[in-house]
């Protein structure tokens, strides 16, 4: 395998024939599921406005960086605001690479608030810190703007080997505007969420534990406050996949998922609840199978009906046991606990 | 190459109970017991393990509580620090042993 981003295909053909790795459609057969539907309400529209990145982060599933081109246009926002208009889609989840890096962003986070929508948008933070979008988090508070920021460890030195020298301070200096602005207090409306992920080929910790953690050592050495803190299981797609290819760590780490499968979870995945919309309006079950290409049906947001993806079968993989291992992992987090 | 140490071996933990299953489940059922969060953190004592896999210089174990540090949160810093101890209480260990070096060799000499 190579770290080319048009290896899609492969992707999806090597994760499924891994030796001794049972299929996940098999799996979750052994629990009572035939197939994986999703639920009859969507609560979540995930928009991926585009893979261009100022950050390479060496987990990254999208493979986002500074040389990727791909970014939604304006036609396209406008075609999911028109979804988010017509149909009781509560929540617009905004995602990339860095949604910064559009430059339609502030226009389709006003027309969303404008169609009564709760507007996530899933930041880097280090984008902040870059001349033209110090006025960022001022757009952000002024429209009550939910912020899931990723930040990997409470250390320097962690965070910096998994996102980038210098992430971590350039981090901590967003977040200390941030909380300056009214983010991230515990009866505030400004909600300000951190995301941990593992810096390798190994399983998150207890979520309630780490949040703790970096609660204690955020404040003490920073003065930082948020929210929540969600553990994201690494999904073994994009960047990630190669990482664990090249390391041999693949097998390893396949059989930690499996052997970690809880059935607890799989009622609680997040692609029962969501759409994913890629940033050329391609539609998907959520962000992982949009990387490998496995689009749902119809599969262009200019075919959406709302109807056809409701109790629709997910089509699954064997990335998807990164979302029930252990205590499961969302976007949101742990889906058991 | 064959070695005396194969890291598959480490999956093939559970073939001990093969011929003695009932002194097996009372190993495991204890071992388990002992992990679970208690007076001390799950993560706490995942570090004890790894300084431990250390002094007793256990490859399966090493490479077990590696994984478990991680998993429950640690960082290298944190597990090398772990290692630390039981470097110092292996080092301490036979300096004082070199007591019994002197008291023997002061009742042996002149």
């Amino acid at each position: 395998m190579n770290s080319n981003e048009n290896n899609i295909h492969s992707q999806v053909g090597y994760l499924n024939n891994i030796e001794g790795i049972k299929p996940f459609s098999d799996r979750i057969k052994e629990i009572g599921f035939n197939s994986l539907k999703s639920n009859p309400t969507i609560t979540t529209l995930q928009v991926n406005v585009g893979k261009v990145c100022n950050l390479m982060c060496k987990h990254c599933h999208v493979e986002a960086g500074p040389h990727r081109t791909e970014s939604m246009t304006k036609d396209t926002m406008s075609q999911c605001l028109s979804i988010l208009m017509k149909n009781p889609i509560p929540i617009l989840d905004i995602t990339g690479g860095a949604p910064e890096l559009n430059p339609n962003l502030s226009w389709f986070i006003k027309e969303a608030i404008k169609v009564g929508c709760h507007v996530i948008v899933r930041t880097n933070l280090t984008v902040l810190r870059q001349y033209e979008y110090t006025n960022m988090p001022e757009f952000y508070a002024d429209n009550n703007v939910e912020l899931v920021s990723s930040l990997p460890y409470y250390s320097e030195k962690d965070t910096d080997r998994q996102r980038g020298e210098g992430v971590f301070l350039n981090s901590i200096a967003v977040l200390s505007r941030l909380n300056e602005l009214g983010y991230g207090q515990r009866d505030g409306s400004l909600r300000l969420n951190l995301v941990f992920n593992p810096g390798g080929a190994f399983l998150p910790p207890s979520q309630d534990t780490i949040e703790g953690d970096f609660r204690r050592i955020l404040s003490k050495q920073y003065g930082i406050s948020f929210n929540n803190l969600y553990t994201i299981t690494n999904v073994p797609v994009g960047r990630f996949l190669t990482f664990l290819y090249d390391s041999k760590n693949l097998h390893r780490y396949m059989e930690r998922l499996t052997s970690s499968f809880n059935s607890s979870t799989i009622s609680r995945v997040m692609c029962r609840d969501q759409i994913s919309v890629g940033w050329d309006g391609q539609l998907y079950d959520c962000d992982f199978n949009q990387m490998l290409g496995l689009n749902c049906t119809p599969a262009h947001i200019s075919e959406f009906s709302l109807e056809s993806f409701k109790e629709r079968e997910i089509l699954l993989g064997n990335h998807c046991y990164a979302c029930t291992a252990g205590a499961g992992s969302s976007c949101g987090g742990v889906t058991s606990s | 190459m064959e070695t005396y140490y194969n890291p598959n071996d480490l999956s093939k933990f559970a073939s001990m109970g093969e011929e003695a299953p009932e002194l097996w489940e009372l190993f495991m059922s204890y071992y388990s017991s002992v992990f679970k969060e208690g007076a001390l953190s799950a993560r706490e004592k995942a570090l004890i393990a790894l300084a431990v896999a250390h002094a007793v210089q256990c490859p399966y174990c090493i490479d077990s509580y590696t994984q478990e540090a991680l998993e429950k949160g640690s960082n290298k810093a944190q597990m090398t620090e772990a290692i630390h101890v039981a470097a110092a209480i292996r080092g301490g260990a036979a300096l004082v042993h070199g007591v019994q070096m002197k008291n023997i060799a002061d009742k042996l000499s002149f």
